[in-house]
This record gives C-alpha cells, structure tokens and sequence, in this order.
C-alpha cells in the first residue's frame, strides 16, 4: 500500500461518515519500491493530497524529508516533487494495521494489501 | 459494390434480382456468421443456401460443383446453410461462380434452392473440437442379429390398449412404453415401491443374460423403457436422475440408426452415431454429468465416408452429409436404484445436493447472504482460474481510460484481477475488490488494490476523478442494492468526475445481432483449414469472452427434468433462481449462472480442448441481468448526477455519469 493510496482510504463503520478518516497507521514491516520519476504526474497529484493525513502516516513511518505542505511553484519544484515522489509512491506499506478514528475498528494490511470489509452488523443502518 | 466479375452490360430483370440476393448472401455471411467474402477471383467460394442446414446434401451439391471444375474440397459444416468449396484454380472456381450463381437445385426434400456463389481468400471452417466419445461411453455394433431384431421390434404391441399396466403414452416427439416399473409424469419419479407386474417381457431375459457375461452391463437391469422415435422426432436433452437409476444405463437401437448428441456442462456437444442393432452402454461421467437427447430433424448430419459406422462425428466438415433418418425403435434398460446415490459429480446429483437452491431474497439480509454465498464465495474460490480468463480488456473501456486527463485518480470498483489497472499510465488507479484471491492477483501485477466492498467503498468521498464498475452491479441481488451500488459511486466522485458502468444485459440480440457471448456458443475452439487438415486447438481459456465462463450447464431442473421414460427425484418448488445455460438468451432476468471450473489453480492454461476432461466443480454466480433502459432508470434516481452516455456493447448496457 502506497501512502497515496493511504491517502484515499477511509473506514465505512456504520455512523462514522466522513470521520471515518484519516485510518491510523501502524506498520510493521515498509519497503521501497523505486518509482520512475514523473514531475508532472506528481505536480497533479498535490493538489489532491490531505497534507494532514499524509503527515500522520509520514510521521507513525519515521520518514525524513517530507515538505509540510505545498509551497509556492512546486509545480517546478522537482527537490519537492521528487520528495512527493518518494513519499507518496514509493513508501511501500507490506504489513501493519489501519484503524479507524472513529470507531476503533482495526483493518489489517497483510503482504501489502488493506482489508477494508465489514461485517453486515457493522455497516448496517 | 459490383464485383468485377459482372459485365459491363446491361443486365435483364432476372440478372439483376440474381445479383441483389447475390450481394444480400453476402452481406448475411458477414453480419450472421462473420464470413468476409473478396470481389476477386480466388479458389474457394462460399456457397450460400447449399448447407446441410439447408437439407442439401453432398450427394447433390458436389455434382453440380464438379461440372465446372476440379473440386480440391467441399466442406459442409453441421447445421449452417451454406458451405465452401475449394477448386484446383481460381479459374475454375469464377467459372462455377459465373455458372452456378442463381441456379437452382433441388434438396433432400424435394424442394427448389437457389445457390449464391461469392469468393472468399481460404474455404474454412472452425474446427469443432472434442475428438473423443465422451468418458464411460461405449458403442456395441452389431450386438443384436437382424433375424432377432425383427423378432424383437414385432414383440412391442403398440396397439394395445391402455387397460395395460404398463404404461404407454404417446409423447409429443414420440411413443413410450415401460416396463417393470411405473413412472408418474407428473412429477418425473419412478415409485419404487410399486413395481408393475410382470417385470421385463420374457423375451429379453436370454438377451441380458448375455450381455451380462459378455461384460456389457454389471448389473441385471429391471426397468425398460421402449420409444419409438419417428423421423422428426426427439428428445430433449437430459441427464437420467441420478437417484432414480444404478450408474450403468445402456439402450438398444433397432429399425434405424440415429445420431444422439451429448453434452458436456462447459459446452462441448459430442454427437454420437447410434448404428442400426447397437448397444449404446453409458456408464460414470457419460451417465452422470454429460446430457443426452436426439434433435428433432427428419435428417442426421453424418460421415459420408464409408466403413465409418459408430462413434462420433467427427467434425471433418470435408466429410459430412445428411442421412435421412427411420423409424427407429430404442430400448433403453436400467437398474432401479435403492440408496442414494454416491457419484462424485455432485453439482448435478439430486441426492447430493446442498440444501434446496437459492431464491429470490426477500429481506436486505436475505440479498447479502446470498450474494455472500453466490458471489463473493463464489469469486474466492474461481479466482485463479477466473483470472486467467481475463486477460483482454474490453476496447471502449480502455477508452474512456484513455481519454482521461494525466494526473486523475480513479477508481476500479470490482476490480477483479486488475485488468484495468494498468491501462493508463497517465492515471493513479486504485482498485477495490470483495475477492482477497482476486486482490492479490492485483497485488502481484504491482497494481494499488485493497480488498472492501461495493456498498461500503473504503475511499473518501469525493477523491476520485472518475471512477469505474465493469460488470459488478449486475451481482447484487435487490434493486434497492443495485441503486445503493450506483450511489456510493457516484460518492467517490469530485463535482464533474465522471464514472463508467458496465452491467450485463437481458438482451444478448441487440439491433439483430447476437453478443460475442452468444456467438461464442456456435464457434468452438480451434480453427482447421483445408489447407492443413488439422486441427490446432487452442487454450480453452483464450477462448473465453469476459462476461461469464465458457461452459454451457443446461438448468438443473431441466437437466434432471423429461428423461427418456426416466424419473425424477428431486420436486420443484416455487420462487427458486433458474440456472442459465451458458451461452443462450436469458429467460429470467435473475438467475444462476454456472462457473464450471477446470484444472488446477495456475495450471489452467495446460487445460487443452482435446485433453482429458476433468470435471471439476460447478460454482453458480448469481446475476441479475438489465433489460434495457433499466440502468438508466437506476442512475435517474440518484441526485446530483448527469448521464452523459448510454449505449450498448457486446451485450452489455453501459452508462456514463457525471457528478453535479
């Protein structure tokens, strides 16, 4: 699981709506995947970003070099966009938990991928 | 769009209606059967309207072909109205296409065919696949002499009466009369305990004895059944009730031959010649999972090669003709069964199956637990095999991929193996799946998926640029569901993203065509040219369409249902989800459609056409098939939704949305 990925991701508990996000991270095992380079791929993809999330996750990850939010001309920035790079596509989440901020609900990533299913119980309304 | 081959002159009244059904045959090959046909001179013509379909048989095609050439080969496929020919030279081919365009001959029933000759590059034929009989078949030829057949045919009373306590009735497709036990038409059962007096005439008893110690048949059979088949009449296609009968089933056909045909659940037909005095002994596999049944035809399309007696047909359309068919006289013998039965194909055994079949839910918790059991479970379990069916993505939904901005984020909801995922590198895609199997083939392709359900997408709302559902909403059972799915779409979506739906549809004949998924029925695997004489078949897999398998299971109620005088053991209750037959119209818009899962997981591609068939299990998914307009109805409910697009493609109702 990518941090953009992560960065998409919420919990659907039942009542919890949008405070379903951000998913708490929790990993135990992150690797690097290199990336190709694409600085125009990147530039797009700030604007989309929720800078909060992205730096919990960042953070519960120990990552260093991680801009605090966008800053003026970043689309032709490319020591902050090959940071954004990095950080959103090739920090590799393999094993770990993500748990919603609401609920408490714990949703485990196993060999890289999230399991996000609930239970009929638990989405019912 | 005159062919060259046409003068210049002017033509007469009659040339010219010649050469307008000329061009109209031509138009038909294309659209029906997708023959191209060339406006030059080449070797091989397509003949439209001279086909065993069309009652011509070789016997009267060839002469008239023969008259303008050397004939290098004639192929005439089973049931289609038309046939190739190919001439040593391309002159000789234009001098029959000149000749013998519009000219009459006269068919197998007397009546007056009017021939239309176009060119095409290469006569050829799709090879028909299975070369065996089909597993626990046997043929005995010659296992009654003609003296003992008169005998034999002359001890059936048809004429008395039906104060008789054996039963006979005169079916729509045919005479039937039993022997050693009744059966109740109405509800398709053998009693078993209340055997008709008198058991089996006496004549047959040295007959089975016979048999017995010439190892034909186990057990000493003590139920017959007698029909009596008229040219024209039939049989519909059938498996004997497993818990009605022993494991060996064997039929003696007397007065004519006939062809039968025999049915694998994953489509394979294997037609079987049932000579004059032979024993048709049916046994495992053969007895207990493929269907049996005679087409009602007044003509048998069979080998016209002599010395070529029982057993398949093969599908050498260099060989084929018509054979009228007899009267023919079958006696079909069985054992009545007293434990249930233990067969290891369990999806079509009445003793084994699981519970009663599902129905329509009634409740939201009915529709989940039934979705879980014939969907998701469903997809868990056929993952790998059902991945490596899908590999071609569908050309207009690449499109829409295609042409979204670089830099968009989109997601795949019901993504299966992620076949999408990759189309467009310009795009951040993320895909989402119920199937975990089915997720890690995604993950392994290096592909963002995460396992979650449709109803409860595990994306924030309003992320996503656009966003797709490729055959996924027709798997959810409840109209309200089906809107449900639409709506947590149409959730993810920014203002002015936009989403593509794929669904299936109740049509499989839009504007007077058949879906690739019909049209698959008719095509088997494999291509044989003339040229080669043999046949390649190619992975079974690679033949597969993406919406539903390539197999072709007939309803379980019918499969079991209408033997050949057989029973029936299981009883039909109300409100329960037909089973499709793979490859045919729909008949109900929600129903089961049989997976029949083949090979081992990641070894599905070794399983060739021609290779020993292994069974396998039958997963049923169940559908809810559109009919038209309904998907757009479903997105009009939705607020704050555009629908920018609908259309048809390849039996599919399609729409795109845009989010207010």
């Amino acid at each position: 699981m990518k941090l953009l990925t992560h960065n998409l991701l919420s919990s659907h508990v039942r009542g919890v709506g949008p405070r379903g996000f951000p998913l708490r991270l929790q990993a135990t095992e992150v690797r690097i995947n290199p990336v190709e380079f694409n600085p125009d791929f990147v530039a797009r993809m700030i604007p989309k970003v929720e800078w909060a999330a992205l730096l919990e996750a960042a953070d519960t990850l120990h990552l260093v070099e991680v801009p605090k939010g966008p800053i003026e001309g970043y689309e032709h920035d490319e020591k902050f966009l090959r940071q954004m790079h990095h950080v959103l596509l090739e920090v590799d989440v393999l094993e770990g938990t993500l748990q919603c901020p609401e609920s408490g609900r714990l949703f485990p990533i196993s060999r890289g991928i999230p399991n996000m299913l609930l239970s009929d119980e638990e989405t019912e309304t | 769009m005159d062919s060259n081959h046409q003068s210049n002159y002017k033509l007469n009244k009659t040339e010219k209606k010649f050469l307008r059904k000329q061009i109209k045959a031509r138009h038909t090959l294309l659209r029906h059967e997708g023959i191209e046909t060339v406006s030059y001179a080449t070797q091989s013509l397509v003949v439209a309207n001279g086909g065993l379909g069309n009652s011509v048989s070789r016997s009267q095609l060839l002469p008239a072909l023969e008259k303008c050439g050397l004939v290098d080969a004639l192929l005439m496929p089973p049931n289609k109205p038309y046939s190739f020919v190919r001439y040593r030279t391309a002159n000789e081919a234009k001098k029959a296409y000149i000749t013998l365009n519009g000219k009459e001959i006269v068919d197998d029933l007397g009546q007056k065919i009017i021939l239309y000759l176009n060119f095409v590059e290469k006569a050829q034929w799709k090879e028909l696949g299975l070369q065996a009989l089909p597993p626990g078949l046997m043929v005995v030829e010659e296992i009654i002499s003609s003296e003992d057949e008169k005998m034999l045919l002359e001890s059936v009373n048809w004429t008395e009466d039906m104060d008789n306590q054996n039963a006979q009735k005169s079916l729509k497709h045919r005479r039937v009369k039993h022997f050693g036990y009744e059966f109740h038409y109405e509800n398709n059962n053998v009693d078993k305990d209340k055997p008709l007096p008198g058991g089996l005439p006496d004549i047959w008893d040295s007959i089975l004895e016979k048999w017995l110690k010439e190892g034909f048949i186990k057990h000493k059979p003590d139920q017959l059944t007698v029909n009596q088949y008229e040219p024209g009449h039939g049989i519909p296609a059938h498996i004997d009730t497993h818990s009605a009968f022993e494991d060996e089933i064997v039929s003696l056909s007397l007065g004519s031959e006939i062809v039968m045909d025999f049915k694998h659940p994953d489509g394979v037909t294997v037609p079987v010649m049932l000579p004059r005095r032979s024993l048709l002994v049916m046994t495992g596999e053969s007895r207990y999972l493929w269907t049996h049944g005679i087409t009602p035809r007044k003509f048998d399309t069979v080998q016209a090669s002599k010395g070529h007696k029982s057993g398949i047909i093969t599908s050498d359309v260099g060989d084929l003709t018509l054979s009228k068919r007899g009267i023919r006289t079958s006696f079909t013998f069985r054992k009545v069964r007293q434990t249930p039965c233990n067969c290891s194909y369990t999806v079509v055994c009445d003793s084994q199956m699981k519970g009663t079949p599902p129905s329509f839910p009634g409740s939201a918790r009915e529709a989940s637990q039934l979705e879980q059991e014939y969907v998701h479970r469903v997809y868990e379990e056929i993952a790998g095999h059902f991945s490596s069916t899908r590999h071609t993505p569908w050309p207009r939904v690449v499109d829409f991929l295609k042409a979204l901005p670089s830099g968009s984020l989109v997601a795949d909801v019901g993504c299966g193996n992620g076949k999408y995922l990759g189309i467009n590198k310009e795009l951040y895609m993320i895909g989402c799946d119920r199937s975990q199997n089915l997720v890690d083939i995604c993950r392994d392709r290096h592909f963002q998926a995460v396992v979650g359900d449709a109803l409860a997408v595990p994306l924030r709302s309003g992320s996503c640029d656009a966003c797709i559902s490729i055959a996924v909403i027709h798997h959810f059972s409840t109209a309200e569901r089906r809107v449900a799915a639409l709506r947590e779409l149409v959730r993810l979506l920014r203002p002015g993203g936009t989403a593509l739906i794929y669904v299936w549809a109740m049509e499989q004949e839009y504007n007077k065509k058949k879906s690739k998924y019909l049209r698959e029925n008719r095509i088997s695997q494999g291509k044989e040219e003339i040229s080669s004489g043999a046949a390649v078949p190619e992975s079974l897999a690679e033949q597969v369409p993406d919406v539903g398998s390539q197999d072709a299971a007939g309803c379980v109620a019918a499969l079991t249902d209408l033997q050949e005088g057989g029973g029936h053991a299981s009883t039909v209750t109300k409100a329960k989800l037909p089973v499709h037959t793979n490859r045919t119209s729909f008949h109900s818009q929600d129903l089961l459609v049989p997976w029949h899962h083949q090979g081992k997981p990641g070894k599905d591609k070794a399983v060739g056409a021609a290779g020993p068939r292994d069974p396998g299990p039958v997963f049923h998914r169940y559908y809810h098939v559109f009919c038209e307009g309904e998907l757009e109805a479903a997105c009009r409910t939705l607020g704050h939704v555009r629908l920018l697009q609908s259309y048809y493609d390849q039996g599919n109702w399609c729409v795109i949305l845009q989010k207010l």
